[in-house]
């Protein structure tokens, strides 16, 4: 009853945002430059594996996708606490609360809804990909759990980066952990630390599950141990889940309490100043 | 209250009862958005005694959260809502604590009832304070503190916001602390004025008690007198 606030905001900002051209046009632009991509590379083989190209490439595109969630989920953040909706959810009472769990929800609801648009088409572009009932669990768990593993420590990142700037930097280190994840490369041709490196993040593990759900059981050839790992997958995402959402009130908590009207009027006679 | 070895607040001390309306005055710097973070609960202070609602702000709870109402100076945020949507979700936080204003009943009577379905970002300066101070009593606060609320006001809205403010002290109860720069404002609105300069009140009372105290013929220059005296 407390929280529900949180829950309707959730839904109220992913209605907006699928209801103003701008965030209309960012919906539907990634997913569709990525399926003229795949429409081109569909026939095309990848290497001795005898997997096709554009097979290998849709988990990969989703799980990248899943993983720039935590990096919209900070941006948003950064921007709400420079306009004041943060300072407004802490003057109303559980507001920061509702403030996060809205936050989660209209970001997880458009990251899914990004997704399916991606993922309907894929699936009919691409050939060699099957997705029997079992597929299609994996891929749905493996999604929500990747999701509330993702999405709190891009809020804890949020809380911690003051400014805009701060947020164009966070993306090369995001890039670079994406890199090393094994989703666009098979993580067995990476060396020994940089595998090691690539384990610890949720990102990897995300990937691994949605090519463990797309791909034909044969590709589990180029992954480590020659396996899926679901439990595993399940273990370490469960751990990020746990501390993101154990620690993202918190470290919400604490950004909000620096938060004050005179903060708020300093920023903004400082904005006017840089635009007159 | 300190920032570093500074002192910004050292001998303010007031206590206000149910439906009071106090106006806080002073220049710039000299404390007030300070006083009034203190008592929100939005800043701590180094020293002193604060109750709020019986409650120190610094350790308040939801339910005493519920019972604050706090006009924001807003900027831009919300921009994608629209009016009405934005004050009925805001009014339901209040729902597990007591009956939020309805809506529809909040936007008439702060003016805005013709915006309803508008988005904020396309709101006026004006229209979008009276929106802050419609969310800042969807709850029905038992006391209210505004942050020069009337800044950037045309007369007909001024005059139309005092009418809201004595209406809230009269009729609802509501105990109400603004500041303001507006001597005017103070005068029309408030049961007593507290003067405050380089963090101390420097003087306490109403307009015509503060006009004869410093024998003069107007509360601006009451109010003049004041914080010149305190400058030399």
């Amino acid at each position: 009853m407390r929280f529900r606030p949180g829950w309707q905001r959730g839904l109220i900002e992913l209605r907006q945002s699928f209801t103003n051209p701008a965030e209309l046009t960012s919906h539907f632009l990634w997913p569709v430059l990525m399926l003229i991509a795949l429409f081109f590379l569909r026939h095309r083989d990848f290497g001795s594996t005898g997997l096709l190209l554009g097979a290998l490439a849709l988990p990969s595109i989703l799980g990248m996708n899943a993983a720039m969630g935590m990096v919209s989920m900070s941006q948003l953040l950064t921007a709400d606490r420079a306009d004041g909706t943060l300072l407004r959810a802490k003057a109303i009472p559980n507001g920061m609360v509702c403030y996060l769990i809205g936050k989660l929800v209209s970001v997880a609801g458009g990251l899914l809804v990004d997704l399916a648009i991606l993922l309907i088409p894929g699936l009919i572009i691409v050939d060699g990909i099957a997705l029997g009932s079992a597929h299609w669990f994996t891929l749905v768990w493996v999604l929500l759990l990747g999701l509330v593993a993702t999405l709190p420590i891009g809020a804890v990142l949020g809380s911690l980066l003051t400014t805009a700037r701060s947020q164009g930097l966070i993306q090369l280190p995001m890039l670079a952990l994406i890199a090393i994840s094994g989703i666009f490369y098979p993580i067995t041709a990476l060396p020994g630390w940089l595998q090691f490196i690539g384990q610890l993040t949720p990102i990897y593990w995300m990937g691994l599950g949605m090519r463990s759900a797309l791909l034909p059981s044969d590709a589990v050839t180029v992954e480590l141990a020659n396996s899926w790992r679901h439990l595993e997958t399940a273990a370490v995402l469960g751990i990020w889940a746990v501390a993101g959402l154990l620690l993202a009130p918190a470290v919400l908590r604490r950004t909000a309490r620096h938060e004050s009207g005179s903060k708020l009027t300093d920023r903004r006679e400082q904005a006017l100043r840089r635009v007159t | 209250m300190r920032y570093g070895d500074t002192e910004v607040l050292h001998d303010v001390s007031f206590d206000a009862g149910a439906g009071e309306v106090i106006a806080l005055l002073g220049p710039n710097g000299a404390g007030k958005s300070t006083t009034i973070e203190i008592l929100e609960g939005f800043r701590l202070r180094s020293a002193g005694r604060v109750e709020v609602l019986g409650v120190d702000p610094a350790a308040g709870d939801e339910r005493w959260r519920s019972r604050v109402g706090i006009v924001l100076q807003s900027w831009r945020d919300h921009g994608n809502w629209r009016v009405r949507e934005l004050l009925h979700h805001l009014g339901s936080y209040y729902a597990p604590y007591a009956t939020p204003w309805p809506a529809d009943e909040l936007l008439d009577a702060v003016g805005l009832a013709a915006q309803a379905k508008q988005k904020i970002r396309t709101l006026s300066g004006g229209q979008r304070r009276r929106l802050d101070v419609a969310i800042g009593i969807v709850g029905r606060p038992d006391i209210l503190f505004l942050d020069e609320p009337t800044a950037g006001f045309d007369p007909e809205a001024r005059y139309e916001f005092h009418e809201l403010v004595r209406g809230l002290a009269v009729d609802q109860g509501t105990t109400i602390l603004l500041t303001t720069h507006d001597l005017d404002e103070a005068r029309k609105l408030a049961h007593r004025i507290l003067v405050l300069a380089a963090g101390r009140i420097i003087a306490s009372g109403t307009a015509s008690q503060l006009i004869a105290a410093a024998d003069v013929g107007s509360l601006e220059d009451a109010y003049l007198a004041l914080v010149r005296q305190e400058h030399r």
